[in-house]
């Protein structure tokens, strides 16, 4: 009997290191988009607390931490990320499975806003945008979110279809900021 | 000749390089132009359009002379400043504009051709015969007069962009920039200091001044070396801030590589774009010349670039130096060479009140008026009351007076005014919002004027954006009054040079007047002056000044022309970094793209998709085999095609299905929940937007599915319908194209090849047509639709995208082992024709769903998106150009999409013209081109004969008007 075989979006394509900073795919979970139904937002969030301890992120914010956390995706969506939507959440909002539409990536060490800084046009400076921000943007030519996730860590998340994009796109940066760093 | 003992070079770090084949030594530090002057080189390049001798004349990015060519091969690089190459071991430099070489310029004879070269010179001569312009007069004018070439291939360097934020960016970082930044920076804010130069410094790193009881220079370094250990500071040299754009945002050319022999995986370049809450702009000046006959021989230089090259490169630009100018800078000048040991012939001072000197002799109330040498200067005639006279010099250092840079300060259309004392243009307070001036940039010439203006500048800024900078001590430094006698041009014969880069010259200012030219923007685009790379830094004041004599007004009513970005030229390559090539748009790859491109399946781009265009089996030698094959398999066996590139969208909530009533134009509302409906989409001026099934899994949930092209444009105008025409629906929705990797699997053995592979029975009954629901694939989750787009029984099966490449590598044995296998989007295109199923080749915008034979889809018991606006007169009737299908009947059986219609016997000219073909196919089933395509009244023509002509590919073919569904009408196959 033939079997199903799963694969990341990044199969292959991580991890990679440039200097001090590192790419790596963040190991497939749960995603679940949460949209709020007509008036429904306040409730939702205390649901969220209930199930889960995290509220609903305001925009360009990201509650919880690694391995459970609720990352503000757009207007009235945010993602749950990590654990199993509670079934108390679908009284309040369209639920989603969206845990095989994105690459999800982590980009760490001391270079890792100079390399955004190549691709991004936000400011992600650290007194700007601080652990717990996070924000729908360009990176190169692609829709992505980004999410401070530590001092010197960001998640990135780019869509499924364009993760050899993404790996590329970062890579280009990486090693341009290390071979500017080797000086 | 190079001096000892001076200069910022490191002597313990010599330097070889080549200029046109040459090898010539250097030291670290130096630039091409320091160096090849210390090797006494003069002669760099040849002029623009007369081909005349030139050298270096400046010593910064203001060179309009010294453009030589970097680099072989592919990535040469043009136009480079010799004043700004760093020199590097192995770096090689070639002259421009000259053949064959620079010594024997055959084309120099335009210089003895001069009378007829003048301004408007092409505009006269080259009127007529008017077909000769592009094709004989162009390329000739092209070749004999220009600057360096491109390789012509394609540029493998690689290039940078790069974002920048800051509270404050300091433009220059001379004494002004300097202080502007320390007093910043010491106040805690973050700082941006960006340079043109390799060095810190600006003027103080070419003069013998002190500042603060220190050489000027090493003023400097410590300034330098302080705001680098402060982390709220980023210092960023090599890079010149190119323009000033709305929001505070600042363009920024770092030239990261260019002076590096092994860049050892760094950018060539990077292109910044700052974004400041404040910028203080502290460019300094630049020194202009002096216009006079033959005032551009090799050895003729500003004479701050010769002050430059004593002090920071320790080298003397000539053994017998002569100075001419206007101001006191001409007396510094000849103390420098004095001082470093080199000879001063005589010093020229328009001013008849101007020092004399024991040192030199110092000619009052004089003027150069001509210069004499074939490819170096030999001697300077000059011009005084007491008559002529020569002297013989082989280096002449020019001072006509600094035109404060106010380059960026004009970028968004503000004007400068000019400064009587100071005989130049100078900004005005909020020209650029957010930006302030100080220093030499805002006519302010002595160090410690500079030095006080970026201090008290900086405290300013901080204080708008709430931060107390305290008042820095300022460093005790020359504050001499600046006086300055207006000098543009000396009277005379012959040519004077006002635009060294385009070879403009007084005369032809004159002329453009005297032709009524006498707008300065038309003075300028009548003698090309100040434009190019140049952009007028050395010569548009004086320019404006010859044309304001010429036409009796005063230089401010003359004003100046615009100053744009970029300041200095910007490679296209570090604007558009990282989209050479396959990096202009990302890349999106299904999940099943390894196994095509394995199979050999050429892959074509559908948007920014990429798909398989066929899947060529063994024996198979066109793409017409391997799609007949393919179209076959499906029709009698099995077929497995890849669909997950079509956009799905999850629709949920209370209000789900009257929203879909209200953007579809038939009934979702009614929609049993496991059922799926065709549905048209029209846009809001009532032509058809898009179309495709949607699915009800649930009382509020739908999922939509869009065509390939228009996913992102069915979502936008999904939220837009949500946001704006009934935000009172309670509704959500959100891609899950992403999610899904879905296969449509379509065949007669379609059912047979399923049935073992998900946990539910497949019979008809319980999964008739238009069937959907959620499955078990194998033991994982998924969705099953019984939806088809080749008209046979056709299933599309969707899973967790992680699963996608696993699953379609077992769908393709299971379907080759009933008979079948992949097929492509050349077989899905004949499938779908031979149905008559439309595509965005049909549905390209102009269309209706009247045109399409669809209007009974617009449902009539409910309102719609379009639905009014496409009942509009015109819309509608026998008028319109209405979908049919075509058959070769004639001799030529070949159809092509693109082509125009004709009545037979009628003229193929566009007054004639009847309709177009949109779709076009072999098809393997009824062993026959088809078409789709457009007739007017065409619904009323079946059985009509008509022409297709397509004039470009030139195919003439009869065929006969059918209807547009081929194959099956009835749709017997597709219910099984």
């Amino acid at each position: 009997m033939a079997e199903m075989n799963a694969k990341s979006p990044c199969d292959g394509l991580l991890p990679i290191a440039a200097g001090d900073v590192h790419l790596s795919e963040i190991p497939m979970t749960l995603m679940t988009s949460i949209s709020p139904f007509k008036g429904q937002t306040a409730a939702l969030s205390e649901a969220l607390k209930a199930a889960h301890g995290m509220a609903l992120p305001a925009p360009n914010r990201a509650t919880g931490r690694d391995g459970a956390r609720v990352v503000w995706i757009g207007r009235e969506q945010v993602m749950l990320i990590g654990p199993e939507p509670a079934a108390s959440l679908e009284a309040h909002g369209a639920l989603t499975d969206q845990s095989d539409a994105w690459a999800v990536v982590r980009l760490y060490g001391e270079g890792a806003e100079d390399v955004l800084a190549r691709l991004v046009p936000v400011d992600l400076r650290a007194a700007v945008f601080k652990r717990g921000h996070t924000v729908r943007t360009m990176l190169q030519h692609m829709s992505v979110s980004i999410t401070r996730v530590g001092d010197s860590a960001f998640q990135i998340m780019a869509f499924r279809s364009m993760a050899k994009t993404l790996v590329h796109e970062v890579e280009t940066a990486m090693k341009g900021v290390a071979a500017r760093d080797a000086s | 000749m190079r001096l000892s003992g001076k200069g910022l070079i490191d002597r313990t770090k010599p330097v070889s390089f080549r200029f046109d084949g040459n090898v010539f030594q250097g030291f670290e530090g130096d630039t091409v132009a320091s160096a090849l002057m210390a090797n006494e080189v003069k002669l760099v390049a040849r002029s623009f359009k007369y081909h005349r001798p030139r050298g270096v004349m400046g010593a910064g990015s203001e060179e309009a002379n010294a453009l030589l060519t970097v680099g072989r091969g592919a990535a040469q690089d043009p136009n480079v400043r010799a004043t700004m190459q760093e020199i590097f071991d192995g770096l090689e430099t070639r002259s421009q504009n000259r053949w064959p070489s620079l010594h024997w310029d055959m084309l120099s004879v335009n210089d003895l051709a001069a009378p007829f070269l003048g301004a408007g010179f092409y505009y006269k001569t080259f009127m007529w015969p008017k077909a000769f312009w592009e094709k004989i007069y162009e390329p000739i004018i092209r070749r004999s007069a220009g600057l360096g070439a491109l390789s012509g291939a394609h540029n493998p360097d690689r290039y940078e962009k790069a974002f920048a934020f800051c509270d404050l960016l300091v433009i220059g970082a001379g004494p002004a920039g300097l202080m502007a930044a320390l007093t910043a920076a010491r106040a805690g804010a973050d700082v941006i200091l960006a340079e043109e130069d390799r060095l810190m410094g600006g003027r103080l790193n070419g003069e013998t001044e002190e500042v603060g009881g220190m050489a000027g220079a090493d003023w400097a370094a410590g300034v330098v070396a302080e705001l680098e250990a402060m982390p709220n500071v980023r210092l960023m040299t090599r890079t010149t801030v190119t323009g000033a754009y709305d929001q505070g945002t600042y363009g920024a050319l770092e030239r990261v590589a260019h002076h590096l022999g092994d860049r050892g995986g760094r950018p060539l370049e990077c292109f910044w774009r700052i974004v400041a809450k404040r910028a203080i702009l502290c460019a300094g000046a630049i020194e202009r010349p002096v216009a006079f006959q033959n005032n551009d021989r090799p050895g003729i230089m500003t004479a701050s670039a010769v002050r430059t090259y004593l002090n920071r490169y320790g080298v003397a630009p000539g053994r017998r130096v002569t100075v001419f100018g206007n101001n006191d800078g001409v007396h510094q000048t000849a103390r420098d060479l004095i001082a470093a040991g080199v000879h001063v012939a005589a010093v020229i001072d328009n001013r008849r009140d101007a020092t004399d000197s024991n040192d030199y002799p110092v000619y009052r109330g004089a003027e150069v008026c001509n210069s004499s040498g074939r490819k170096g200067l030999e001697s300077v005639t000059f011009r005084s009351l007491s008559g002529e006279d020569k002297v013989e010099t082989d280096c002449l250092a020019v001072s006509g007076g600094w035109n404060p840079s106010v380059h960026l300060t004009c970028h968004m259309n503000g004007r400068p005014v000019w400064n009587e004392a100071i005989q130049s243009f100078v900004p005005v307070d909020g020209m650029i919002p957010g930006m302030t001036t100080a220093g030499a940039c805002q006519g302010t010439f002595s160090t410690h004027g500079a030095l006080s203006e970026g201090a008290a500048q900086a405290i300013v800024a901080l204080d708008t954006l709430g931060i107390s900078a305290k008042v820095t001590d300022i460093p005790k430094a020359e504050d001499a009054p600046y006086e300055v006698a207006p000098l543009w041009a000396v009277g005379g014969k012959g040519r004077a040079w006002l635009d060294f880069q385009n070879d403009v010259t007084v005369k032809d200012v004159k002329q453009a007047a005297s032709e009524n030219f006498a707008s300065v923007e038309h003075m300028k685009r009548y003698t090309t002056q100040g434009m190019s790379p140049d952009q007028g830094k050395n010569s548009n004041v004086a320019a404006l000044a010859v044309l304001a004599d010429a036409t009796g007004r005063g230089i401010p009513e003359t004003g100046t022309t615009t100053f744009r970005p970029p300041y200095v030229p910007v490679s296209i390559a570090s604007l558009g970094a990282g989209a050479q090539g396959a990096g202009f748009a990302p890349q999106r790859f299904t999940t099943s793209h390894n196994v095509s491109v394995d199979r050999g399946a050429p892959m074509i781009e559908a948007g920014l998709w990429y798909r398989p265009s066929f899947f060529p089996a063994r024996g198979e030698k066109t793409w017409r085999q391997s799609c007949d094959r393919e179209v076959n398999m499906v029709r009698n066996a099995v077929g497995v095609c890849d669909v997950s590139t079509l956009g799905k969208i999850d629709i949920q909530g209370p209000d789900a299905g009257a929203f879909l009533d209200f953007v579809y134009t038939n009934m979702f509302s009614t929609l049993k929940v496991g059922r799926t409906r065709y549905g048209l989409m029209l846009r809001e001026d009532g032509t058809v937007m898009d179309d495709g099934t949607t699915a009800r899994l649930g009382e509020q949930r739908y999922v939509m599915t869009t065509t390939t092209a228009a996913a992102g444009p069915v979502l936008r105008h999904l939220e837009f319908v949500h946001q704006c025409l009934c935000p009172q629906m309670d509704v959500q929705m959100i891609s899950v194209t992403e999610q899904w990797a879905q296969f449509a699997v379509a065949g007669p053995k379609a059912r047979d090849l399923l049935n073992d592979l998900v946990d539910d029975d497949l019979a008809d009954e319980n999964w008739p047509f238009m069937a959907c629901g959620p499955i078990k694939v194998l033991g994982v989750g998924g969705r099953l639709f019984r939806i088809s787009f080749s008209g046979e029984r056709a299933y599309e099966i969707a899973v967790p995208a992680r699963f996608g490449e696993s699953l379609f590598g077992e769908l393709n044995r299971r379907a080759e082992a009933l008979g079948g296998g992949l097929y492509g989007m050349e077989a899905l295109n004949v499938l779908r024709i031979e149905k008559g199923f439309i595509t965005h080749a049909e549905i390209h915008g102009r269309v209706t769903a009247f045109d399409i034979g669809m209007e009974r889809m617009v449902s009539a018991k409910k309102d719609c998106v379009g639905k009014t606006m496409s009942e509009r007169p015109g819309l509608s009737g026998a008028d319109r150009e209405q979908l049919v299908g075509l058959k070769p009947v004639g001799p030529v059986k070949q159809l092509t999409a693109g082509a125009h219609l004709f009545e037979v016997g009628a003229a193929a000219v566009r007054e004639n013209e009847q309709g177009y073909t949109t779709s076009v196919g072999y098809s393997p089933t009824m062993e026959s081109y088809l078409g789709l395509a457009f007739l007017r009244n065409g619904r009323g023509r079946h059985g009509e004969e008509v022409v297709m002509v397509d004039h470009l590919r030139d195919v003439t073919a009869r065929c006969v008007v059918c209807d547009p569904v081929f194959f099956d009408p009835e749709g017997g196959r597709v219910r099984g």
